[in-house]
């Protein structure tokens, strides 16, 4: 059963009396319900696409924030073999908000590292909602060293609210953590890409998204602070997440736009979670092809493009 | 008569006698209350005489209280795109940048200058938090930018000072990416081999904290500065319970290892010095000896050049035999 997001209350509205339609007629068996029952579903289908058609920023970032969209562990399940998850920091602990480890994309053996969210209340608290500490970030710096040694290609997948704001995160050196992180993205001698796959919050996105390509799912968001933080800040309202939505340029047309992102794709229709093994497979298309953009170049070569990269960012803001 | 002597007399009295003691003369200290005397204050560098509570300093005045003499020369920062987003909350996004402009007297809310600091050649970074919350923008990313690459150009160190709220939300996700353009800088520097010190000064938080200004080779924080990723009232609305005293200040931080020291701002200048001159390998700076550069007696003669001059006169005192 979807959940359905408050916008897309007419729609569950018109499944809903399909739904009760087909209900009913099974119960009996004279009553003829299917005609009736297709064209609700018709005119469900019509509505979904009328309403994924042109989503307001605000909405997207709802729909970037579905529970049933794809994770990280869904993507790694579909799209890698013999992943092996590496843990820890080896220096205080191993967060599960963070998951990575060595596996093989098409073959060839990589390194992935992701945040995890969690799909029910127990994994969600054990992910912490996909909320890195300190050591997630250690975790990664350490798994993209190792990547960096052995010539693995890094493949990050990104879906956070954004890092944890808690004490022991702080006492222990979270700005550091996510700086170092940064730091070493720009560093490895080794393909880096990067997808982001639901929600990119602020520095705790970008300490994994500083990639030679990003690519992003077309109802992700990616932003320098969510909407209602922003909201809070500049209308001291967090009622006002519409408008700082809009104001801030966070989906992927805006992004691509700027030249912050590289590739967009696309989604099926009513957003990743109606159709997650074909959101998956787009995903893993997109991964193949950045790599094989980046395949002929040497490590040289892909740490100066990505610095560069990075540097001329902004140069011609939104020709608007 | 009597309504002028009794009503209006008074009045225009009153709005003229309202001048006898201009605001500006004195400065309460926000910390202890007691009324500073604004030139001593001033002269003190902005650090109460009373309690020691490091007020803020514009980055103006703080780079020439760091240079020798008060003498820089300003770095020109390559300009960014005006508003790159068409950012309007309450205010459009070119008027706030307006109103902090007139407010500060200021373009931006960093200073890049150059110039020595005993005797020793360095490019220092001010970060200006009365400017917009000394956000971090185009502008500043820039100013970082220019300043490593003038500081590898001319092998110097760079000496950053910190201060803002953080990423700068009326240029959106273009503010994010000065965190990775921030760190692409610090790279420059560190593989020159040249220092790279970081000055963390009340408050710095936020995206600034997670990329340039924790990515230091030596950092040094002003007392009781805030210095956090998450602000304490982010975390409280969080965890839901009260933070320990002084959690997130300067002191905390160096207790948790991630500050090398804690130095007041009327000691900072010395000790940026002999840093400097240690981490670049030069002998110890001669203190006190220096004339300033006025009294400087003109070059004799062709055959005696002044620079010649100037380095004996820097160069460690000799022990006589």
């Amino acid at each position: 059963m979807t959940q359905y997001l408050d916008f897309e209350k007419p729609l569950a509205e018109i499944e809903g009396k399909a739904e009760e339609l087909r209900a009913l007629g099974r119960a009996n068996a004279e009553m003829d319900v299917e005609s009736e029952a297709k064209a609700l579903d018709a005119k469900a289908v019509q509505l979904l696409n009328d309403l994924y058609k042109d989503l307001t920023p605000w909405r997207k970032c709802q729909v970037a924030r579905h529970p049933e969209r794809p994770h990280c562990q869904d993507y790694i399940a579909a799209l890698f073999t013999e992943f092996t998850p590496l843990a820890g920091d080896r220096n205080f602990a191993d967060d599960h908000a963070v998951m990575g480890g060595l596996a093989r994309f098409e073959d060839q053996p990589v390194m992935v590292i992701g945040h995890e969210k969690g799909n029910d209340t127990k994994s969600r608290i054990d992910r912490n909602f996909g909320m890195a500490r300190p050591e997630g970030y250690r975790k990664a710096i350490r798994l993209m060293e190792m990547a960096g040694k052995f010539g693995l290609p890094v493949i990050t997948l990104v879906d956070t609210p954004g890092a944890y704001p808690g004490k022991g995160a702080e006492e222990r050196g979270q700005s550091e953590a996510i700086a170092r992180s940064t730091e070493k993205c720009l560093q490895i001698g080794v393909p880096l890409v990067s997808v982001i796959v639901g929600e990119g919050g602020s520095g705790g996105a970008v300490a994994f998204a500083t990639a030679n390509r990003v690519a992003m799912l077309e109802h992700s968001v990616y932003s320098v602070i969510t909407p209602e933080g922003c909201a809070s800040i500049l209308w001291k309202d967090s009622e006002k997440m519409r408008e700082a939505a809009e104001a801030m340029r966070m989906t992927a047309d805006e992004l691509k736009a700027l030249g912050v992102i590289d590739r967009i794709i696309p989604e099926p229709r009513g957003g990743a979670h109606r159709d997650k093994a074909a959101t998956i497979a787009a995903v893993g298309k997109s991964i193949s092809a950045m790599l094989k953009e980046l395949a002929k170049k040497d490590g040289g070569t892909l740490v100066n493009d990505r610095r560069q990269k990075f540097l001329n960012m902004g140069a011609k803001g939104l020709a608007a | 008569m009597n309504w002028i002597t009794n009503y209006v007399r008074p009045r225009i009295n009153s709005i003229f006698s309202r001048r006898e003691t201009p605001e500006n003369l004195w400065q309460k200290c926000d910390e202890c209350g007691t009324m500073l005397f604004h030139r001593e204050l001033t002269d003190n560098l902005k650090v109460c005489t009373n309690c020691g509570h490091h007020m803020a300093i514009s980055p103006r005045d703080r780079l020439t209280a760091l240079f020798d003499g008060g003498i820089f020369s300003e770095l020109k920062v390559p300009e960014p795109v005006t508003d790159p987003l068409n950012f309007r909350d309450q205010k459009r996004y070119p008027d706030r940048m307006k109103a902090a402009q007139k407010s500060t007297g200021e373009k931006e809310a960093m200073l890049v200058g150059l110039g020595e600091i005993g005797r020793t050649p360095i490019v220092a970074a001010a970060q200006d938090f009365s400017f917009m919350g000394g956000s971090m923008g185009m502008y500043v990313g820039n100013a970082i930018i220019a300043a490593a690459q003038e500081a590898v150009k001319l092998h110097r160190p760079l000496i950053l000072f910190s201060a803002a709220g953080g990423a700068r939300m009326q240029e959106g996700i273009l503010s994010l990416m000065q965190m990775p353009r921030t760190t692409v800088a610090v790279q420059m520097l560190k593989e020159a081999n040249l220092p790279y010190i970081v000055v963390l000064t009340h408050p710095t938080t936020g995206g600034v904290t997670a990329s340039y200004a924790m990515l230091g080779d030596v950092h040094i924080a002003e007392p009781n500065a805030l210095i956090c990723f998450a602000g304490p009232r982010v975390i409280e609305q969080t965890i839901r319970e009260k933070l320990p005293d002084g959690f997130q200040r300067a002191e905390y931080l160096l207790d948790h290892g991630m500050l090398d020291r804690v130095t007041p701002r009327t000691e900072l200048r010395d000790e940026l010095i002999t840093i400097t001159r240690m981490l670049l390998n030069q002998p110890p700076a001669v203190r006190g000896d220096l004339p300033p550069p006025a009294e400087v007696p003109p070059a004799p003669a062709p055959e005696t050049p002044a620079p010649e001059q100037a380095e004996a006169e820097a160069a460690p005192p000799v022990a006589k035999k």
